[in-house]
């Protein structure tokens, strides 16, 4: 559907990729400059991050203009790369999406990072800025590649790069654990990615995407190609059952470094997702759509639920990345659905929807990571049981925090409703498809949506509300601090971000259109008032968040004048109700484990949960629940398992005795020699 | 949009104002005609906001900025709602930009809102009512927007003003889809807005409230706006409810003349007062259930909605 597009003969000039791998080659040259002087601070964080942010500042004002400006692709083969088998690269629309994604957050990521790091956590800042940069570059690249070659070195960069941040405290047991299992995870990803390209090239040998565009493979194939895919990219994304190394591995990085993982390394796998599904296999069947909708939506709704019963944060945050990449895929899946139907506005629909959902999600998703850390900084604290009453303490952090809060939960007029509306709307549109058997299902998986839209608010009440509200639950938490300003115009332009967003979709919608065009061969409408979306048609449905915004701003205006003219502002403070028991004190409010109580009460099935209550007249009463995921022992036990008997079986043949095996050599020979003669 | 169709708008507005208490005032008058008790007048709210907004706030030593703006969060977004549900006419520039799911929006704003500012103080019982608060809104909103959901796939369109002019243009209550979501949607009109079964608005035990132990901290002025924000969700609701299920009245954008105006609000009284009775009428017949049934009682009405919804395509299909 989109043959015309992608095989569009090169540009003439490739001013705009040349520049953007100078970008990326630049933030690849800071993290090296860091090396120069590594236990210096302020060399490696107060500067060079500073300068990194400014570098991903011109990343996304060059992804902006293409965008918005010339949009034909434009391609290059580098000089690097091995003989005969140089690097390809590629700048389109859709690259351009991901590294406006990229340069965006990494900007803000960047710049908080050069106020966040201290001497004396873990590596030595140098090779942490190193390592950082590394990342940071590598995710452009992954961007850039257009050959399954680059592909994978820049994808295994940056796992591997990504890896070693994870570890930097690695003199912690559980740390070196998580780090361990992420780079597991990430291998068996890598290798369904490989084996899925291994398939792409149709048997021409050609690693080129452009050579798989044309490779027009037969139905078995292709569907063999999608589901390593899904897999692949899938195990990246944090989708059930790939998602047990998220949980551990982005909590254990420190903060900035979380927020990069989840808020872009996350999106680098939607990236891949859609090249692979929209732009080389261009998705031809609609059972595809259905897996993919299926998969996002189990993993969406198990990740809000299981975000619902953590008791630390930052772990709290990583399910909810879980749920976030499922809302993500399953809008994919809808869009693949539509367009193998034949419906190219509504893929577009359900697209753009899936496009700026992934931009929502790496803004506010870094800027809660990046509270989180100064949270940490502040209080040395990240267990919910022990935080408490900071909006007192660190009223900058909790009001960008809160603005993160608000977007994450979907509530409007910020960015998080718009992409949560987006989506609904293609929900609603599916009864027009031509399946009756999906027609049916459809509006059950639209219910199931609902239901984990709704959740992730609860989630992010909860988070919200015990970090940052009530009374501090340790007498430490009255010495904690703000965040500095540096950190403070980093979580600032995040928080900025989603405002703006919100209350000026079209602007989001604008730069989701070319990469629609692209893939599906059609865009939401962007005509009407400025700020108006209407997608389909303005009397079928429309959302205008600035005039939402501004009517909010005029009624409460209103609202605060009135009762401040005709109401006289007397208040006097006093001590909160005891309810007439005195002896009260901050650890009696509710605890997170309270507070996620509903939901292990209605979503129990889905937990292994270990509960010890005290007894009455127990003079020590100790309250213990321990809640495991029921994929551990169901899928990921018995393979270990697997593994385990299977390397013992090996191990039989390792005697250690040499003459043995030479005698196995002496046997493999004769038996070559047998199949040979 | 025209100086008119913005008169219109503020019309509405006020009008949602001014009966939102008199409805609770209507219920509650009912209420005490059915219990064998003597009523309280109908303008007793009023005399309540009166009341309240004499006094002096009286806040906790703690209570931060974000306490003392949620009152006028609630009241802002109730206000909002107002003026997207048609309930007096369906003309309203409004409407046009803020369609039903951006309502859910602005009534999950309100909710969230409400559960921070219940967390802010850090007693148990805020606490308490902000979890429960929380747990009948994740159950609660899924079940709206399919009863949503269903009125767009049998009108076409998520804007309020189109989905009653659609309506009055095809009275189709045939479809039993509608019957289906018509009791979805009064089971969670009782339990968003806090009434028995769900919640007891008449309380006085802190243990089994849910909306007024979020409340417990606020007082005078800000419990004044508090208390008029949940009139208003409650009028919201009904008003959604007669837009989606008896739209006869309601004054479509076609319909011009003075006779218009009175004749609508005239049937939005009737409904009104009809509505006051058969809330009061279910609420005296039904017992208030434990938190632990709450999602029971909920996932009931998500399951009708959905239920509504196949039931609409399998008709449709056949």
């Amino acid at each position: 559907m989109n043959t015309a597009n992608a095989l569009a003969t090169a540009a003439t000039t490739t001013l705009p990729l040349r520049m953007a791998l100078t970008w990326v080659l630049a933030i690849l040259a800071l993290g090296v400059a860091g090396l120069a002087r590594p236990n210096s601070i302020r060399l490696v964080a107060r500067t060079l991050f500073a300068v990194g942010a400014l570098a991903c500042l011109g990343l996304a004002v060059l992804a902006l203009g293409f965008l918005l400006r010339s949009q034909t692709p434009e391609v290059l083969i580098l000089p690097l790369g091995l003989p005969d088998l140089p690097f390809h690269v590629r700048l389109d629309t859709l690259s351009a999406f991901f590294l406006l994604v990229l340069g965006l957050v990494g900007a803000g990521i960047s710049s908080f990072s050069a106020g966040y790091f201290r001497a004396g956590e873990g590596t030595a800042p140098g090779l942490m800025g190193l390592h950082y940069h590394v990342f940071l570059a590598s995710m452009g690249l992954v961007m850039l590649a257009n050959d399954a070659y680059l592909f994978m070195v820049a994808w295994e960069t940056m796992a591997l790069s990504s890896f070693f941040l994870v570890v930097t405290q690695h003199r912690r047991g559980e740390i070196r654990k998580a780090g361990f299992l992420y780079l597991l995870m990430a291998h068996l990803g890598a290798l369904c990615i490989l084996f899925c390209f291994g398939l792409l090239h149709g048997g021409h040998w050609q690693f080129t995407f452009d050579a798989m565009r044309a490779a027009r493979l037969a139905p078995a194939a292709a569907s063999w190609t999608f589901v390593l895919a899904l897999a692949g990219f899938g195990a990246k994304a944090g989708l059930v059952p790939f998602h047990v190394w998220l949980p551990e591995a982005h909590p254990a990085a420190p903060s900035p470094v979380s927020a990069m993982m989840s808020g872009l390394m996350l999106s680098t796998a939607a990236y891949g997702m859609v090249r692979v599904t929209f732009d080389l296999l261009q998705g031809r069947f609609w059972q595809w759509g259905l897996a993919m909708l299926a998969v996002g939506l189990f993993s969406a709704l198990y990740g809000a639920i299981f975000a619902g019963v953590q008791t630390d944060m930052k772990r709290l945050l990583a399910y909810s990345s879980i749920e976030n990449m499922g809302i993500v895929f399953s809008a994919l899946g809808l869009a693949l659905l539509f367009a193998s139907s034949n419906m190219p506005l509504l893929a577009a629909l359900a697209l753009t929807a899936a496009l700026i959902h992934t931009l929502n999600h790496a803004l506010f998703k870094s800027l809660l990571f990046l509270a989180t850390g100064s949270v940490m900084h502040a209080t040395r604290q990240r267990s919910l049981g022990k935080l408490g009453g900071l909006i007192g303490r660190m009223p900058w952090v909790a009001g960008l925090a809160l603005l993160g809060t608000l977007a994450i939960a979907g509530l409007p007029p910020l960015n998080g409703f718009v992409s949560e509306w987006l989506l609904l709307q293609s929900f609603l549109f599916t009864a027009s498809l031509p399946h009756a058997f999906i027609n049916m299902l459809v509006p059950l998986g639209a219910a199931v949506l609902a239901l984990t839209l709704a959740l992730a608010a609860y989630v992010m009440v909860k988070f919200y509300g015990i970090v940052f509200l009530g009374q501090p639950r340790e007498s430490s938490l009255l010495e904690a601090h703000d965040a500095n300003w540096v950190e403070r115009a980093g979580l600032g332009w995040l928080g900025l971000a989603c405002l703006l967003i919100g209350i000026m979709p079209q602007l989001a919608l604008r730069l989701a259109a070319p990469v629609t065009a692209g893939l599906v061969g059609a865009s939401v409408s962007l005509d009407g008032a400025f700020g108006w979306i209407a997608p389909v048609a303005a009397q079928q449905a429309a959302y205008n968040g600035l005039v939402l915004f501004v009517g909010i701003l005029a009624i409460f205006g209103v609202t605060f004048l009135l009762v401040r003219l005709l109401a006289h502002g007397r208040l006097r403070r006093a001590a909160a109700w005891d309810c007439g028991y005195r002896w009260q004190t901050p650890r009696m409010q509710d605890s997170a484990e309270g507070f996620g109580q509903p939901i292990r009460h209605i979503f129990g099935p889905f937990f292994r949960m270990r509960r010890h209550l005290p007894a009455p007249e127990d003079p020590a009463p100790r309250y213990e629940v321990v809640i495991e995921d029921r994929l551990w022992r169901l899928f990921y036990a018995p393979l270990g398992r697997a593994v385990d008997w299977l390397a013992d079986a090996v191990g039989v043949l390792q005697s250690g005795r040499l003459s043995i095996y030479l005698l196995f050599s002496f046997a493999t020979l004769l038996l070559l020699l047998v199949f040979v003669l | 949009m025209t100086p008119a169709a913005l008169l219109r708008q503020l019309a509405q507005i006020i009008l949602a104002l001014a009966l939102a208490p008199l409805f609770a005032g209507w219920i509650a008058q009912c209420r005490a005609w059915l219990q064998n008790r003597s009523a309280p007048p109908l303008t007793q709210p009023y005399r309540m906001l009166r009341k309240l907004f004499a006094k002096e706030v009286v806040l906790a030593d703690n209570a931060s900025p974000l306490f003392r703006a949620t009152p006028y969060v609630l009241f802002g977004t109730m206000v909002l709602a107002a003026a997207i549900i048609p309930s007096l006419l369906t003309d309203l520039p409004f409407a046009r930009v803020v369609d039903a799911i951006a309502l859910i929006g602005a009534f999950a704003t309100a909710r969230v809102f409400l559960s921070l500012a219940a967390m802010d103080i850090g007693t148990a019982f805020g606490t308490l009512g902000a979890r429960r608060e929380m747990m009948i809104g994740f159950l609660a909103e899924p079940a709206l927007l399919m009863v949503f959901f269903n009125a767009f796939l049998l009108f076409g369109s998520t804007a309020f003003p189109n989905l009653v002019e659609r309506y009055t243009r095809h009275p189709s209550l045939l479809d039993p889809s509608v019957l289906f979501s018509a009791i979805a949607f009064v089971m969670v009109l009782l339990a968003e807005n806090a009434r028995i079964p769900i919640d007891n608005p008449a309380t006085h035990l802190e243990l089994t409230m849910v909306h007024e132990a979020m409340l417990l901290e606020y007082s005078a002025r800000h419990l004044a706006l508090a208390e008029w924000a949940s009139s208003l969700k409650l009028y919201n609701y009904v008003c959604i409810g007669f837009a989606l299920f008896l739209p006869w009245g309601i004054a479509s954008s076609t319909q011009h003349g003075l006779w218009v105006l009175p004749v609508s609000l005239a049937a939005l009284v009737c409904k009104l007062l009809l509505a006051g009775g058969v809330l009061v009428t279910i609420e005296t017949l039904s017992a208030k259930l434990r938190v632990f049934r709450a999602p029971e009682f909920l996932a009931m009405a998500f399951l009708l909605a959905v239920l509504g919804l196949l039931v609409h395509l399998l008709l449709g299909a056949a």
